[in-house]
C-alpha cells in the first residue's frame, strides 16, 4: 500500500492525513473524504501555517474529520464546535480556526450558536457538510432533510419544511456564504481558501451523499449516482440570492457564492470599543496565554 | 508519452466508483481483482491517456488515488 | 510561581463573596471568562467585564451555559485559565461539559453560586442543595474536585486554590457558593503577589514526535500542549488511548477511566481541606460547610455552654469527600450531627465514612433561607443523648 511513487512523490492530501489511522470509517460513496481532498488543497494554496491552524469539529460522521487530520483539533461536543472554537479563538486571536462539521451538528442542536457566531461576525471558517440527514446515528430526520424523504425517525417521509443554510446564515450576519457540492472540488477548494483570506464568519455549505442511509432510503441509488445527480443538476448561480436556494430531494441545486461582504469582525469590534471608551486604560492582551 | 502517472493505494480503496467516472481522458476502470476487503479497486486502462491533472486524487474519498505530472526526461538525466 | 501583580488589587477591601471570587480568580491568573446571566452568580462575571479590560484578557457572554461551559474550555486549549460562573438551573446545563472537561483533561473552574431549587425554583435566596450534582451530574465514571468556601475571604482565597488543583490535575473544579456567602459583604485582604502561590500549567517540553498527548506518568496527570504550539494533537470526548486517538474497546476504557478516577483518588489525603476545632475531646462533632458552617459555629457555643462536648469539622473540600478524616473521627465520637441546606446530600457520605462506628443525624433545610442555631442546636442535644 504505497502512497509514493518511485520518484518520492506523494499524495498531496497525505501529509494533512494522520496515516495511521487510515483507512477511515466513512462508508463506500460518502463525500466526507472528498471535501477533505479540497481542504487540504486549499490550505495548499492558501500557504496557510499550519502551525496556527486549529480544527475544531462537533459529533457526526463529518465530526470524524477531526481525528483523521494532522493538525491540532478538537473533537468536541454535539452541536458545540462553534462556542469551542470561539472560545479558542478569542484566548489566542493567531490561531487561524476551522470549524468542520456536518448539518444536524451545526443547525439543530448547534442552531443556536451558529447564529449567534455570524452575528457576531466571529473569524471563524465553518465548513457544513450536508448530507441531508443525521448519518451517524442511522438516518434520522434532520432540519435539512428535504420534504417527503424517508427517513428513520420520519418512516412515512418528511413533512416538515427544512432549513435553506445560506439563506439562514446570511440572515445571521455570515459574511461569507458559499455552498458546492461534492462534485464541485475545484471550485469547493477555491472557497476554503477565499474564506481563509476572509476576516470574519465564513460559511460553506458542501451538498454530499450519504448513500448508505439517505439515499438508500430514497431509493436515489449509490455514492456516484448521487454525484451524478450533483453534476446534472447543480446550477452555479454566483451571487444568487439565499432565499432562492432552497432544496429538495431530486431538484435542482443552487451552488456558488452567495454572499461576500466585508463588516468588523467580533475582535476588531470588541478592540475598538475598549479604545474608545477606555484609552490608555485599555490592556491589549496580544493572547491571554497562561504560563 | 504519457503526461501523468496514477498511483493507487488498493487496500484503502472502496470501490465507490469516482474516480472512474470523472477522470477527464478515461484512464481507470474498476478492475476484476479483489483487495482484503472485497472491494474491486481501480485499474490503469490507458495510461497513455493520463495528463496528470490529479482530480482522482481529489475526489477519492478514501484518499487512495493520486494522479501526478510525470517530469520530461531530458538529456543528461540518468 | 506567584501572581501576576497585572490583576491583583492588593489592600484590603470590603466586598461581598460574588466580587471576591472574581478577584480571585484574576488573581489566579484567568484571563478568560464566558458566562451567561443568572443570579445569584451574575456579579462576578459582571465584574470579570469591568475588570478584564484593564487587565488584559477576554469575557464573552454566551448565548446560553451551554456554549459558556464549553466557550471557556476552547479558551483553556487556547492558553488560557478560565472559568465560568452559575447557579442551579445554569449547572444542569453544564453537565456534558463538566463530563467533556473531565474526559479531555481540561483544567478549569466552574462556579456555582447555589439557590434554591429544583428547577427555577428560589433565584435569590440561597441553598446548598446542588452538592451531589457537583459530584454526579455528568453521565458516566469521571472525579471532580469541589471546594466550599464560607466567607468573601474565601471566596478570594479559594477560588485562587481551585485554579491551582485543577491546574495540578487537569480536572474541572466545581466551586460551591452558596448566595449568602456570594452576597455577603466582609472584610477582604488580597496580599501583594509575592505571597500568593500559583500552580502554573503542566505544559511539555517534549518534541512533537515524541509528545503523546494523554500518556500516563507518575501523578497520572499528562503533560499538556496548547493549540498554535505545532503538537498536531487531537483531544476527543470519545475513548481515546495515549495519542488522543479514538480508540473505544473495553480495554483502553478500563485504562482510561481508571486512570482519571485514580488521579484524584489517589490524591485525596492531599487534595482534602477541612477546618477543625475542638474535635479533641468531643463527643458529637458537627459537620459543615458553606455559610451552615457559621451558624453551625453558633450551635456548637450554645453546646459547649451547655456542656456538651461538641466539636466542628468545616469541609473546604466537598469532593474528594474527606472519607479518612471522618472514618477516624467516627472511632473518637458517639455521633455526627449533619446541618445542610438541602434535605440530606453530603450527610449519605458522612453516614457512609462512619458506618456503625458513629450514629449521624441529619439536619435538613429545604433552603431560602439559613438555619436557626436552635435548630442545630437540638440535633446535638440528641446525638448527645
Amino acid at each position: 500500500m504505497s502512497n509514493e511513487l518511485e520518484s518520492g512523490l506523494v499524495n498531496q492530501v497525505e501529509p494533512f492525513l494522520r496515516s495511521d489511522r487510515m483507512p477511515h470509517i466513512w462508508c463506500p460513496g460518502c463525500g466526507i473524504g472528498t471535501t477533505v481532498n479540497c481542504f487540504a488543497r486549499a490550505l495548499i494554496e492558501s500557504k496557510i501555517d499550519l502551525e496556527s491552524l486549529a480544527l475544531v469539529s462537533g459529533i457526526g460522521c463529518t465530526g470524524r474529520v477531526a481525528g483523521y487530520v494532522k493538525l491540532d483539533s478538537f473533537h468536541t461536543t454535539h452541536g458545540r464546535a462553534i462556542p469551542f472554537a470561539t472560545g479558542l479563538k478569542l484566548a489566542n486571536p493567531k490561531l487561524n480556526v476551522v470549524v468542520y462539521s456536518g448539518d444536524g451538528d451545526l443547525s439543530a442542536i448547534g442552531g443556536n450558536h451558529l447564529i449567534h457566531a455570524a452575528r457576531r461576525n466571529i473569524d471563524l471558517k465553518v465548513i457544513c457538510v450536508n448530507n441531508l440527514i443525521y448519518a451517524m446515528t442511522g438516518g434520522q430526520t434532520a432540519p435539512t432533510t428535504p420534504d417527503q424523504a424517508i427517513t428513520s425517525t420520519n418512516p412515512y417521509g418528511v413533512f416538515e419544511p427544512s432549513f435553506n443554510l445560506p439563506h439562514l446564515v446570511e440572515a445571521a450576519g455570515a459574511v461569507y456564504v458559499a455552498r458546492w457540492t461534492t462534485f464541485h472540488v475545484r471550485q469547493l477548494a477555491r472557497s476554503i481558501s477565499e474564506a481563509f483570506q476572509k476576516k470574519g464568519f465564513s460559511f460553506i455549505e458542501v451538498i454530499s451523499p450519504c448513500p448508505t442511509l439517505y439515499q438508500r432510503r430514497n431509493k436515489l441509488g449509490d455514492g456516484l449516482d448521487t454525484m451524478k445527480y450533483y453534476k446534472e443538476k447543480s446550477k452555479v448561480r454566483p451571487g444568487a440570492p439565499t432565499n432562492e436556494v432552497g432544496l429538495s430531494m431530486t431538484g435542482e441545486i443552487v451552488v456558488g457564492k452567495f454572499v461576500d461582504r466585508d463588516r468588523p469582525d467580533y475582535q476588531s469590534m470588541m478592540r475598538a470599543q475598549f479604545v474608545e471608551t477606555l484609552g490608555e486604560r485599555y490592556v491589549e492582551a496580544e493572547e491571554a496565554i497562561c504560563s | 508519452m504519457a503526461k501523468g502517472r496514477v498511483s493507487i493505494a488498493v487496500e484503502r480503496c472502496k470501490a465507490c466508483g469516482f474516480c472512474v467516472e470523472f477522470c477527464p481522458t478515461k484512464v481507470l476502470a474498476l478492475s476484476s481483482a479483489f483487495n482484503s476487503k472485497g472491494y474491486h479497486p481501480p485499474h490503469v486502462v490507458h495510461p497513455e491517456k493520463c495528463s496528470g491533472c490529479d482530480l482522482c486524487g481529489m475526489y477519492c474519498p478514501d484518499f487512495a488515488i493520486y494522479g501526478s505530472r510525470v517530469r520530461e526526461a531530458t538529456a543528461g538525466d540518468k | 510561581m506567584k501572581a501576576d501583580p497585572q490583576g491583583l488589587l492588593t489592600g484590603v477591601h470590603f466586598m461581598d463573596g460574588d466580587h471576591a471570587c472574581c478577584e480571585g480568580a484574576l488573581a489566579a491568573g484567568a484571563r478568560f471568562a464566558a458566562g451567561y446571566p443568572i443570579t445569584p452568580s451574575t456579579e462576578i462575571v459582571e465584574r470579570f467585564a469591568a475588570r478584564v479590560p484593564t487587565v488584559g484578557g477576554c469575557f464573552i457572554q454566551m448565548e446560553d451555559e451551554l456554549a459558556a461551559s464549553i466557550a471557556l474550555q476552547g479558551a483553556v486549549w487556547g492558553g488560557a485559565k478560565a472559568f465560568t460562573v452559575t447557579s442551579g438551573p445554569g449547572f444542569s446545563l453544564m453537565m456534558e461539559h463538566i463530563g467533556y472537561a473531565a474526559m479531555t483533561e481540561t483544567p478549569c473552574v466552574f462556579v456555582d453560586v447555589q439557590r434554591g431549587g429544583p428547577s427555577t425554583g428560589l433565584p435569590t435566596l440561597p441553598a446548598q442543595a446542588d452538592m451531589m450534582q457537583a459530584r454526579w451530574g455528568s453521565h458516566g465514571d469521571y472525579e471532580i474536585i469541589a471546594l466550599c468556601p464560607n466567607s468573601p475571604q474565601e471566596c478570594f482565597d479559594l477560588t485562587i486554590k481551585a485554579f491551582n488543583l485543577s491546574e495540578e490535575f487537569r480536572v474541572p473544579v466545581m466551586f460551591m457558593m452558596d448566595e449568602v456567602v456570594g452576597h455577603m459583604t466582609e472584610k477582604v485582604v488580597i496580599p501583594p503577589p509575592d505571597q500568593i502561590e500559583i500552580v502554573p500549567r503542566k505544559r511539555t517540553h517534549k518534541a512533537a514526535d515524541e509528545y503523546l498527548p494523554f500518556a500516563t506518568n507518575a501523578d497520572l496527570v499528562p503533560e499538556m500542549a496548547h493549540a498554535g504550539e505545532g503538537y498536531n494533537f487531537h483531544v476527543t470526548g470519545l475513548t481515546h488511548d495515549e495519542r488522543g486517538y479514538p480508540n473505544m474497546t473495553p480495554a483502553t476504557q478500563n485504562k482510561l477511566v481508571r486512570r482519571l478516577q485514580n488521579k484524584i483518588r489517589d490524591a485525596a489525603g492531599r487534595i482534602a481541606m477541612f477546618e477543625e476545632e475542638q474535635l479533641d475531646d468531643a463527643e458529637i462533632a458537627i459537620i459543615s460547610y458553606g455559610i451552615t458552617s457559621r451558624v453551625a459555629q453558633r450551635a456548637i457555643e450554645l453546646a459547649r455552654k451547655r456542656g456538651l462536648r461538641a466539636g466542628k469539622l468545616r469541609l473546604i473540600t466537598a469532593w474528594p469527600f474527606p472519607e479518612k478524616k471522618v472514618r477516624e473521627l467516627a472511632g473518637r465520637v458517639k455521633a455526627f450531627v449533619v446541618p445542610e441546606l438541602n434535605l440530606g446530600q453530603m450527610v449519605r457520605e458522612v453516614e457512609r465514612a462512619a458506618g456503625t462506628r458513629a450514629r449521624t443525624y441529619a439536619v435538613p433545610h429545604a433552603g431560602g433561607g439559613v438555619h436557626n442555631p436552635e435548630d442545630i442546636l437540638k440535633a446535638i442535644v440528641e446525638a448527645s443523648e
